[in-house]
Order: C-alpha cells, then structure tokens, then sequence
C-alpha cells in the first residue's frame, strides 16, 4: 500500500529566551491509509509538535530546522500559507483536546460545522448546511435540526468533542490528526468518542493520528504505536508487539508504571523526570533514568535495531553484542504471551531511512567493543537517585 | 463484621445532603443522602464521573462547604458543629487535604519554605525559627525533594515536584487523616506512579487515613481498601478493592468498569461496553444495603435476594 504520509528526519527546535529548546530531534514514519497510528509519551516529548508540524500550525518562533513531511508526495514543510489552507480542514483535520477552547462560544454550531464544507467545497449554503445536519446525526446527536441553531455552552463535554469530530469530518480528510481527543472527557464518554472515532474511520476510511499518553486508549484504538520520547521515536510497532513485546527499556517503564486490575505491592517508577531539551543529553536521552543503562549509552546515540519487519527500537540492548537483561517481570508476563517466532534481532538494513538521528555516531556501530557495552554502573546509581 | 471491633472508625459521614441554589428552580441535588465510615489508617477510593459529588462530598468533610443536612463525625465530634477558633484548628491540624491542580494550590508568591511552614506556624508546632528550619527540611526529604529547593518558588518546579511541595504542606502538621483531590490527575503516566508510591509509603510510615477521590478507576483500586462508587450524588456500591472490580453488584459499576479500556490489545479486543440506564423508581424505598459482608449496593429491598445471587456466582 502506497504511504500517505511519510515524515523523514523532521527536526524541529523553538527559539527561547534561554536558548534553543530541540523539540523534536529527528523523526521518521509513515502512515498507510485507513490505518490508526498512535503516538504516546510523556508531556513534553514532542508529540504534538509533531502533529502540529504537519498540519504546519507551530508557533512563529518554532523553526522546522532539517526534514522533510511528504503528504501525497507533496512537502508539507515547502508549501506557502496560502497553500496550506487548501489543505488544512479539508485534506488534513485536526481534533484537539479541549472541547470546551475549540468551538466558538459566539456561533451557533450549525455555522460551525457548515464553514469548512462551504470553504473547501464547491456547495451552496443550503448544501452546506444539509450535509453539516447529516454530520450531526451522524456522530450521534440528537434532534440535530434543532441542535443546529444551538451554541456550545448548550451542549455537555461529550457532545461537544463530538461536533469536534463532525467538522473534522466535514470535508472526508484522507488524515485525522487526533491530539489527545478524549483526555478531558470521562471514561464513560471517552468509550463513546473512541467507539464513534472508530466507527466513522471504518465507514469514511480516513487514516488517523491518535496522540495520547493514556496506554489503555492506545490498546483500544491504535494499529501501531510509536513510543516518543525527548523528541525521537524510541520504540515503534504494531500494538500487539509494543504492549506483548517491548523492546525498549523506556516502553517498558511506561508499561509497567500503570497498574493493571491485578498490581499489588510497589508500583513501579521511572525515576527522575524527562531531560531538559534545552541542552539535549549525550548519547540516549533515556540513559539517566534508565536502570539497563549501558556505558555506551552516555556516549552514542543508540540507532534504531530492527526485531521485525513492522517493529523497530532504539536502544543498544538490541546490539548482539549486548549483555542479556532481564526485563521488569510485568514485561516478562507480558513477553511470555507474545507468540513469537525466533527473534531476529539485527540492526535495521537502512539505517539511514529509519533513523536519521545517529549521523553523529561512529561509523562501525557493530564493532563496539563488549567494554563499552556493559553495564554502566554509576549511571545505574545516578538513575537511582531522582534528579531535579 | 467481627473486624469492625477491632478497627477504629475514624471518619462517620451519616445521611450528608449538600444541595446547591436550594429553593430556586436550579436546585442541585450534588451529594444526596449518603452515608459511610472510613477507618483508622485505610484508603477509602471515591470514584465517579465528573459532576457525581465526588469533590463534593471530599469538600463537605474538609468542611469547605455547610451541608444542606446530615452529619460528619472525626474523631467522634461533628465537624460542623466546631464553633470556636481553638476547636477548628484542632480540626484542621488532625485533617488536610491534597488538591488536583499543583499549579493553582501553590502560592506563587511564597517560597516554598514558607508554603511549607505556614501551618507550623499557625498551630505554633515550632519554638523557633531554626526549628521550622529543621522541620521543612525534614518534610522536603520526606517527600523526595532536597533542602535547597526550600528557598526557591513554585513555577521552579515540575508538576510532580509541586505535588510533592503540596504533600509536604499537608504532611507539615502531622494530620491524622487526608483528603486527596485527584492528586495524580494533572500528572504524567510516569510521575503518578512516583507521587502515588510516596502517598503509600507515608500512610504506612504515619499510619495516616486517606479519601482518596479519583475517575482514574485502575489506580484507585490499586491505592485504595475500600472503593465507593457515586452517580449524580448517590453513593451507588461501597465494598472492599478487589470485590468492587471482581464482583460489581450495581448495573452502575459494571458499565463504569466496562468502560476503562486496559493496556492490553487482547483485552481490548474483546471488550464490551455497557451502558447504563437508571430504572425508574417505584414506591419501594432505595437506599444502600448490605449484600454481604462489607460489601453495600444501593437498592431495593426486593433486589437483595437476585443481588446475593449474583454475588454467588462470581
């Protein structure tokens, strides 16, 4: 299946007071259409830049500093504002997290809903305003004749990320971009919404972009998964091989810091918070916090080591010449369902396409010599230690 | 019940009614005849969709809020019947409360010592100014954070360390009992478990009580002895953790615990949503019952016989 969205080595960085903050330090995926790719991680590891950056609505001092962001072929990051408007709302949708900030509290939604599809569309107003009636029936609002002519404030939490998702889908966008969508919502709306996301996706075939740190949506809603941290994709598979076959140390933190129905005794934490990407650290950015941390970790960024075709992480544990380690047992239990065949662990052929991010390491990664790769274990004790 | 005996009641909440805009035509019904216990050194779990009078009813026994009826006994005296200045202290020193938002319940303009020292001073727990010194230190590193954040200001922090800050200030003079306002909610996946570890760890160290109010169902049960289910102001099923997610009796907990989706795409799979839909109501009285030991669903008194049938076959 042709790609429809192909990121390659996108970095992004923020002019600050204090500096240049390196928000996102070289991304690569793709999206197939009709597929759900979910993207998870902690605030502030540069998933909604991300998502931003192809819809191209980053803030007037972010600056997109290498990359490039191929929709249907075409640079996203080379087209003029002008152009991008074309795009935006119709080809591309975005929902976003707040239902309460994203609807205009002075227009009724009917308008609301009808505006793309006029802007986009060669339709009459009449027409507009048919389809957007549809639309709200569609998502599952009642009486949506009389709805129409309603403001926000007359709708609940629910309802009103419902209208999100209505104008998202007014124009039928070929890519969904949804930023953490139901975060602000109850988990009995957030079934709902994710039901209905799901529904509409399978009905109108639109790819979706589903951005969230909540590990049970991801479970729920995604095809594959794309584990972000400090600005870089660590971890990236199919959702049966991130949440039954995690490779990387940092999925495994996150897996097993949520409790299941099960967990009793110590939960465990990931100690210390995420670095400062004001002055990204050397090296694998997760290495502090990491307790499989390896001396080579504080020297070389680890490139991203293939497990399977569709499965792809970034740490030097992979390495064959890496000592084993055993995963937290939570990741064990998980490991032991995974049906897996013999695990063929090799650096990823193209490297160069997977993971732009290790320009600066050394040539040879696969003549690391076995002192580099053990233990480092000062960096354990430092992980130890929560750093503020 | 033979435990009962043994544990130590140390929170009695009996028939509390909280109505808002009483008289008008908004009258809201926020927290509407519920009763329960909290022992000595347990985490009692409130859980519930946002508007069921879950913070309600958190407020109502912090007494942020005068109840429209019913009492709340601490310690064995009702906490709105406190009158006098000496009496409310005493009340405030022995019950502190956590809040949501760590960005709005620190004082931007206050260092952090003097977040942290303003209950020792109020309740005169210091002689000195070295002393609170001694004690803020001692509360910092109690709580994971170091002496030398003491001078600087709330926006230095992170979020988990301002939960932490907010912690420390509750912890600061010595309460026997904690209300916890979605603590962890405002917190990334991977600080909840830090923040809640440390909650867990002090209880054990303090032998503090916790209300512990959440919609965070899996962490609640993980925190939690007990869990008390609401909708719209009701408390619908109160029982042990493990009975409220391994043997719901109320249709209201099986479609709440239908609906937390699990980090686990097998499970998901599978998963089933259902919905509720309350039943309308007869001329049978409807109040919290016990099923079985400890475990308590809000129903009719025909409903107990199917209700303990269902609770066999679990």
């Amino acid at each position: 299946m042709e790609n429809i969205l192909e990121v390659k080595d996108l970095h992004i960085s923020f002019d600050t007071y204090a500096g240049q903050v390196r928000a996102i330090r070289g991304v690569n995926f793709d999206l197939k259409p009709g597929e759900t790719l979910a993207i998870v991680g902690e605030s502030g590891s540069g998933k909604s830049v991300t998502s931003r950056s192809i819809m191209r609505l980053l803030a007037s001092n972010a600056n997109v500093d290498n990359g490039e962001i191929l929709f249907k072929g075409e640079d996203l990051v080379k087209k003029s504002e002008k152009e991008m408007q074309k795009i935006r709302g119709s080809e591309i949708a975005m929902i976003f997290q707040d239902p309460m900030t994203s609807l205009n509290p002075t227009q009724k939604i009917g308008k609301q809903i009808a505006e793309p599809i006029i802007k986009h569309q060669a339709v009459s107003k009449e027409e507009a305003y048919k389809k957007a009636e549809e639309l709200l029936r569609l998502v599952g609002i009642p009486n949506p004749e009389k709805r129409m002519k309603q403001y926000p404030h007359q709708f609940s939490g629910g309802q009103r990320q419902r209208i999100v998702i209505a104008i998202a889908l007014g124009c039928n966008p070929d890519i969904l971009i949804a930023d953490e969508p139901t975060t602000a919502l109850d988990v009995t709306i957030q079934a709902q919404i994710l039901e209905l996301m799901k529904e509409l996706q399978h009905k109108i075939k639109t790819s979706i972009i589903f951005i969230t740190h909540d590990l049970g949506v991801v479970a729920n809603v995604a095809d594959r998964v794309a584990v972000m941290y400090a600005g870089k994709f660590v971890e990236v598979g199919t959702v049966d091989e991130i949440f039954y076959n995690p490779q990387h140390p940092y999925t495994w933190g996150l897996l097993s810091s949520m409790p299941t129905l099960e967990t009793s005794g110590y939960l465990y934490a990931i100690p210390g918070t995420p670095p400062d990407l004001l002055n990204p650290p050397k090296g694998d950015a997760f290495a502090p916090r990491s307790e499989y941390a390896l001396k080579v970790d504080t020297m070389y960024e680890p490139p991203l080591f293939k497990v399977s075709d569709t499965h792809f992480a970034a740490t030097w544990l992979l390495h064959p010449d890496a000592p084993k380690v055993t995963p937290p047992a939570e990741i064990v239990a998980r490991q032991s369902g995974f049906r897996t065949k013999q695990l063929q662990i090799q650096p990823s052929d193209d490297l160069s396409q997977m993971s732009g991010q290790d320009l600066e390491g050394p040539q040879d990664k696969n003549n690391l010599s076995v002192d580099e790769l053990t233990t480092d274990r000062d960096g354990k004790g430092e992980a130890n230690e929560p750093r503020y | 019940m033979s435990q009962d005996t043994k544990r130590k009641k140390i929170l009695e909440v009996k028939n509390l009614k909280q109505y808002f805009n009483v008289g008008t035509k908004n009258e809201v019904k926020a927290i509407d005849d519920i009763s329960f216990d909290i022992y000595e050194g347990e985490t009692l779990g409130l859980v519930g969709e946002s508007g069921c009078g879950k913070t309600t009813t958190g407020r109502a026994i912090i007494r942020l809020y005068d109840p429209t009826d019913g009492e709340i006994y601490f310690d064995g005296t009702e906490v709105h019947s406190l009158n006098g200045r000496k009496e409310q202290l005493d009340f405030r020193k022995d019950m502190q409360m956590i809040f949501q938002d760590p960005y709005a319940s620190l004082n931007p303009r206050m260092k952090v010592r003097d977040i942290i020292a303003e209950g020792i001073k109020i309740h005169k727990l210091a002689n000195s100014e070295e002393e609170i010194d001694a004690r803020v230190e001692e509360l910092l590193e109690l709580v994971g954070l170091n002496k030398d954040h003491s001078s600087r200001y709330p926006h230095e922090f992170s979020g988990g360390q301002r939960q932490r800050i907010g912690i420390a200030r509750a912890l600061a003079v010595d309460p026997k009992m904690i209300v916890a306002d979605e603590p962890i909610s405002a917190l990334d996946v991977s600080i909840q478990a830090q923040v809640v570890n440390l909650l867990m760890e002090l209880q054990e160290k303090q032998n503090l009580t916790f209300l512990f109010i959440a919609h965070d169902l899996s962490m609640v049960k993980y925190i939690s002895n007990r869990i008390g289910v609401m909708y719209f102001g009701k408390l619908v099923e109160l029982a042990p953790a493990d009975d409220v997610y391994n043997k719901p009796l109320h249709p209201y907990t099986e479609s709440l615990l239908s609906a937390i989706p699990l980090p686990d795409p097998d499970y998901e799979r599978s998963r089933t949503r259902f919905a509720y839909t309350p039943r309308p109501s007869n001329s049978e009285e409807e109040k919290l019952r016990e099923i079985a030991p400890e475990h308590f669903v809000y129903c009719r008194e025909s409903d107990v016989p199917k209700l303990q049938e269902k609770l066999a076959k679990y």
